[in-house]
């Protein structure tokens, strides 16, 4: 049993990284990257409403939609789900810890409709993932993203101050580094 | 049938959610003045920094709650600020009115920038924090401007551009003494002095002067003459280099003319209008005491009785008589 959630949990960091290899949560992945400290805040809120997300989405598919027959519902009541919760950790932790909503706040609100959040989501009740299973994958996905951000806004941090043609330079550069980092993440792919 | 149920669930769910979200949005409401939202509309926006707070929304909510001043954002029009102020309620007591010291960004450094000036050529990274890790720049003086512009790139309203001879220059006009070019220089070159003063030292380096002289043409070796010429008690020399005190220096120029070097220079600024002295000669009772005070000699007379007048040319417009005249009888009035 650990082992398994191990295996789970490793293969969402690096083998089916979010961004680098399943191609989910792109805007964020260019959006937020500019700065190591913005890049830090997003990954922590990311990995965050991932956790919570997967484990409301889990009992809302297991306890509502199965015994209803509505599966087909997934994906709508999902959206729906997630930007609730988000808006509603958003205001508890504004008011509970006004010092997390410094650091984390700006960023809850991007990430309402982030498709990584809804895809890991899909992919825990596709998978047919028990609770634990779920929150381990999404734990796992939410710590991959927070690496695959880091990494990028690192590296852009650098390519700042350095001679960039300048066609190149701003978007067309970043886009380049994000698809070497995709193609270096696939190394992994033998791992498990 | 399978439709209704679709339907309740889906509005059920929706239902649920949005009671709860009202239920907190109540429940956790956290109170923001909104004369803080109105205070940031009314500013730049631009979150330069040169408040000390970061960013616009720092100062807002510094101005309403820590009461701190509007007149701290430097960059902000006076029209807005007063908008601020009448908003907080703040100008109710008219505090007498302290004629706003406007600055700008002063780049200390004059070198020249032919091959004879320099150790090496930088092909590196175009930065100047990166060039100064490398043998400490490309040039023969430790002191000069690197002259790669990362205090363009720090400058958030484009004022600063490289111009010829590898030195930065400074677009007053644009210039709001924000400040970030300031730390972004790694020889610290770059001062924030007022923008009506002409006179600067351009050089800041503390070496002695032959060393100087080996590296530069332009340099302060620290020879004192402009600190002798001074009349006003403006200038020191401190660790082999001249510094203008702004508080006393009228702009006389009498510095710039001495300097072996030519280190000081005075700025041709086409909308700075330099005043002059006149005297009204009904009133003038003859006393000497403005010939006596003058430290140019621009004022005749000297016998007692004697009507005095400037004399055209000399004045620099110090306005040490005006403060002196026992019957207030001169006046500055702009030149030209």
């Amino acid at each position: 049993m650990g082992a398994e959630l191990l295996a789970i949990f490793i293969v969402a960091i690096f083998i089916e990284n979010v961004v680098l290899s399943q191609v989910l949560g792109l805007c964020p992945f260019i959006g937020v990257s500019s700065k190591i400290d913005s890049a830090v805040g997003m990954g922590m809120a990311v990995i965050f409403v991932m956790l919570l997300a997967s484990v409301v989405t889990w009992s809302i598919q297991n306890f509502i939609l199965i015994p209803l027959q509505l599966e087909y519902l997934q994906t709508i009541s999902f959206i729906l789900v997630i930007a609730s919760l988000v808006q509603f950790v958003e205001m508890v932790v504004r008011k509970v810890a006004p010092a997390l909503y410094q650091s984390l706040g700006v960023f809850l609100p991007l990430i309402t409709t982030n498709c990584a959040v809804l895809g890991i989501s899909l992919i825990n009740i596709k998978r047919g993932y028990n609770l634990v299973e779920a929150t381990v994958n999404a734990g796992g996905a939410g710590l991959g993203f927070f690496f695959a951000l880091l990494i990028m806004a690192g590296i852009r941090e650098r390519l700042d101050i350095s001679d960039i043609p300048e066609n190149m330079r701003g978007a067309p550069i970043a886009f380049v580094t994000a698809g070497l980092l995709a193609t270096a993440f696939m190394g992994f792919s033998g791992l498990v | 049938m399978q439709i209704l149920t679709a339907v309740l669930a889906l509005g059920i769910m929706g239902f649920v959610f949005g009671a709860v979200l009202s239920f907190a949005s109540k429940k956790f409401e956290v109170k923001v003045d909104p004369k803080i939202e109105q205070t940031l509309e009314l500013l730049p926006g631009a979150n330069c920094g040169g408040c000390g707070y970061p960013g616009c929304a720092g100062l807002a909510e510094a101005i309403v709650t820590k009461g701190a001043s509007p007149t701290l954002c430097p960059v902000m029009a006076a029209e807005n600020r007063k908008k601020i102020e009448d908003l907080l309620g703040l100008n109710k007591i008219d505090a007498p009115e302290k004629k706003p010291v406007y600055k700008a960004a002063l780049v200390k450094c004059n070198g020249l920038d032919t091959d004879e000036y320099k150790k090496f050529e930088y092909m590196g990274v175009p930065n100047c924090q990166a060039a100064v890790l490398l043998q400490n720049g490309p040039w023969l003086c430790p002191h000069r401007c690197m002259g790669l512009g990362s205090c363009v790139a720090a400058c958030p309203f484009d004022a600063i551009k490289i111009g010829p001879h590898h030195l930065p220059e400074v677009d007053e006009e644009k210039c709001v003494a924000c400040g970030k070019c300031v730390l972004a220089c790694p020889k610290q070159l770059i001062e924030l002095v007022d923008k009506e003063k002409t006179v600067h030292v351009k050089c800041n380096s503390t070496d002695r002067g032959v060393e100087v002289r080996k590296v530069c043409k332009v340099g302060c070796i620290g020879c004192g003459l402009c600190v002798k010429v001074c009349a006003y008690d403006a200038i020191k020399v401190e660790n082999n280099l001249a510094h203008i005190d702004y508080e006393k220096c009228v702009g006389c120029g009498a510095c710039v003319a001495k300097c072996p070097q030519k280190t000081i220079i005075m700025e041709n600024k086409p909308n700075f209008k330099g005043s002059v002295a006149v005297i009204d000669e009904e009133a003038c009772i003859g006393c000497t005491i403005c010939y006596k005070v003058c430290k140019f000699s621009a004022i005749n007379g000297g016998t007692p009785k004697e009507k005095h007048s400037i004399i055209p040319g000399k004045c620099v417009g110090c306005g040490l008589c005006v403060e002196k005249c026992p019957k207030k009888c001169i006046k500055m009035v702009d030149k030209a």
